[in-house]
């Protein structure tokens, strides 16, 4: 008995005064719609398209986000302009689908496709989850500022031909026979 | 006062005899609690508030839970509620209504020739415990020994 | 229509007061446990929250109020009225302060055994009319546990009665303006009488017939409704009940230095109790089954009849 007494006081009533204790202790609580928490930038939220730093659409319509999506929500048609570059007709992505894993951002070669930290995505209409390619372009770079996706390819564009891309050496005539 | 009683009284008849023609057990137990809190405030309005208070704490309030609690470990399902309906025939209700009626005739006789004024003092609990402690104290000892050896064996059994 | 103890304007200003307190207090348990887990609790709704008890109630009013088909309809019906009822006329006989209460009542003390033992039946019909596995065991539970704490409370509130010689609790009061508060002789009385409270009103750390995590909602598993929240008020208002109960038995009632009103020292001191339960809540782990009844019969038992028994001996030698 004398040990129950014992116990009692010392975890039963230091257990009461330790949590009684965080009365004065500040509270974790972000209040999330007065007060924005900081989102990380490389949080994986809202998909957008980015756009290269002439201002020109980056996806290329290699539909390799597509593959890589696990349910399959894009959509995207490939087209081409009379210049040769590739881009996309349609580009979809059903976001009531859309699990936020980021696989596409990391399968996309170009950069285009990108996850941002804006998580606000509720809608009143279901319909309003499927988002078109003018919903999702935005006008920036988004992450990758500097990266050009013609100007690093052997693609032959218009105002860009075979051999001028950066780093790219000129090239080799074969029907010559010159060194 | 002494219209409440009758109040009383008629809702712990009403009740006794619920209980009696209710098939469904539980139903029938809560017509028994009942009868039992109206039998309590039949004690309280006849100036007996200790003892009304006992039948509640000890009736109502402890030999009927564990009654409930009993139930609750049978299982009792339709087929109990349709046992009890071919056990409601006419046929036995002969004899027990003629013993109770016999019984209730005698109870009437003795009411009618009783003409005293019915005397309501109110007995407190300093004067129940004075009597208990007092002349009755060896009836006292008695029960507290027979509820001690009750105790006593009901924790020999629950150690096997 | 004067206010004083049994009148009408009292009786229905008690009602109301005890009702709105209880169904205050889940606004009060939810932002103190949250302070007590750094967090800060329902705090939209009007003024630091305040309105969210308005918000839950007409949440809970419009419900659908359902009883399923397999239960028992009439015991399913009757069970939550059976605990407001016994709570609220429980409050009867507590003098708040003097002049305020609704009854004097010679056998005081025991009425509210007496109702606290009639409360056990709402949560036994609540499970057995609900023909459900666990709220069948949630409610065999609660009589096991019912029944025996009230053995122990009414043992440790005889040490006060003894003291004070009379079942009246104004009276329990007024012996102690001349005796000093009972927590000092009754320690041990009071301590029980705690324990036994938050057995009785079925509180965490010992809310073992509607443990969430074992048996889902225990006895209230299948109610929805108005029914689920007379079950929920109630449990606030036994709450209510045992802080009372403390204050008027163990810490002088209304007593307290006399430039406030006595029941404000009352609504202090009982405050202060439904503050530690919630702290108890906060803090304190459930037990397992067999361990609380265990703790109560070969531990609380003994010292409780102890502790009678010595209140007993001193008070013969003193005289």
């Amino acid at each position: 008995m004398l040990t129950l007494i014992k116990d009692t006081l010392t975890s039963q009533v230091v257990t009461l005064w330790r949590v009684f204790s965080h009365l004065w202790v500040k509270a974790d609580t972000v209040e999330y719609p007065d007060e924005m928490p900081y989102m990380f930038p490389r949080w994986r939220g809202r998909i957008i398209l980015s756009r290269d730093p002439d201002g020109e659409e980056r996806c290329v319509a290699c539909n390799l986000c597509a593959v890589a999506c696990p349910v399959d929500c894009i959509a995207l048609q490939k087209t081409e302009d009379e210049e040769g570059r590739w881009y996309p007709e349609f580009f979809r992505i059903n976001f009531s689908r859309c699990i936020m894993c980021g696989f596409c951002e990391e399968a996309c070669p170009t950069n285009a496709i990108q996850l941002t930290p804006d998580f606000e995505m509720a809608e009143y209409e279901r319909q309003d989850m499927v988002w078109e390619k003018e919903d999702l372009l935005i006008d920036g770079t988004g992450k990758y500022h500097d990266y050009n996706f013609y100007r690093v390819a052997g693609k032959k564009i218009g105002g860009k031909d075979k051999g001028e891309a950066r780093n790219e050496a000129v090239p080799v005539n074969v029907r010559s026979l010159m060194p | 006062m002494i219209l409440l009683f009758y109040i009383a009284g008629a809702v712990a008849v009403i009740a006794t005899v619920a209980v009696i023609l209710q098939t469904n057990i539980v139903h029938a137990l809560i017509y028994l609690i009942l009868s039992l809190l109206a039998v309590a405030v039949c004690f309280y309005v006849l100036g007996a508030p200790f003892a009304a208070v006992l039948e509640a704490i000890v009736y109502a309030g402890a030999i009927m839970v564990l009654f409930l609690f009993v139930i609750m470990m049978l299982n009792m399902g339709q087929q109990s509620l349709d046992q009890e309906r071919s056990w409601m025939g006419p046929k036995v209700w002969v004899v027990p209504s003629l013993l109770a009626s016999v019984l209730l005739a005698q109870l009437l006789t003795v009411l009618s020739q009783y003409d005293q004024e019915l005397a309501l003092t109110t007995v407190d609990v300093m004067q129940v415990s004075a009597l208990l402690f007092g002349p009755y104290v060896l009836a006292v000892e008695l029960a507290s020994i027979l509820l001690l050896a009750g105790l006593v064996s009901a924790y020999h059994l629950a150690k096997k | 229509m004067t206010f004083e103890v049994g009148s009408g304007l009292s009786i229905g200003v008690i009602l109301a007061t005890v009702i709105v307190v209880a169904a205050m207090l889940i606004w009060v348990e939810r932002r103190l446990l949250s302070f007590w887990q750094e967090r800060l609790g329902p705090n939209r709704v009007g003024p630091f929250g305040l309105l969210q008890v308005v918000a839950d109630m007409i949440k809970i009013f419009t419900k659908e109020d359902w009883v399923p088909p397999f239960a028992d309809k009439f015991s399913f019906v009757l069970a939550p009225a059976i605990i407001m009822t016994v709570i609220l006329l429980s409050f009867s006989v507590i003098p708040f302060a003097p002049g305020v209460g609704v009854v004097d009542s010679n056998i005081g003390v025991l009425f509210v055994l007496a109702m606290a033992s009639l409360g056990a039946y709402s949560v036994m019909l609540a499970g057995l009319s609900s023909d459900n596995k666990y709220a069948l065991l949630g409610s065999l539970r609660a009589a096991a546990q019912m029944i025996s704490y009230e053995v122990f409370m009414g043992i440790s509130i005889l040490g006060v009665v003894a003291l004070s010689g009379t079942f009246n609790l104004r009276e329990i009061v007024l012996a102690q303006e001349e005796n000093g508060w009972y927590i000092i002789p009754q320690f041990i009385g009071f301590v029980i009488f705690l324990i036994a409270g938050v057995a009785e009103s079925h509180r965490l750390p010992f809310d073992i017939p509607e443990a969430e995590q074992e048996i889902c909602a225990g006895y209230h598993t299948e109610y929805s409704g108005m029914k689920f929240g007379m079950f929920f008020v109630g449990e606030y208002l036994g709450l209510v009940l045992i802080s009372s109960l403390i204050t008027v038995l163990f810490f002088g009632g209304w007593l307290g230095p006399s430039f406030l009103p006595g029941i404000f020292w009352f609504s202090l001191k009982s405050f202060a109790f439904i503050a530690f339960f919630i702290l108890l809540r906060a803090a304190i782990p459930r037990p397992r089954y067999d361990q609380l009844m265990t703790y109560g019969w070969l531990f609380l038992l003994p010292v409780s009849l102890l502790n009678l028994l010595i209140t007993g001996v001193i008070i013969l030698s003193t005289f």
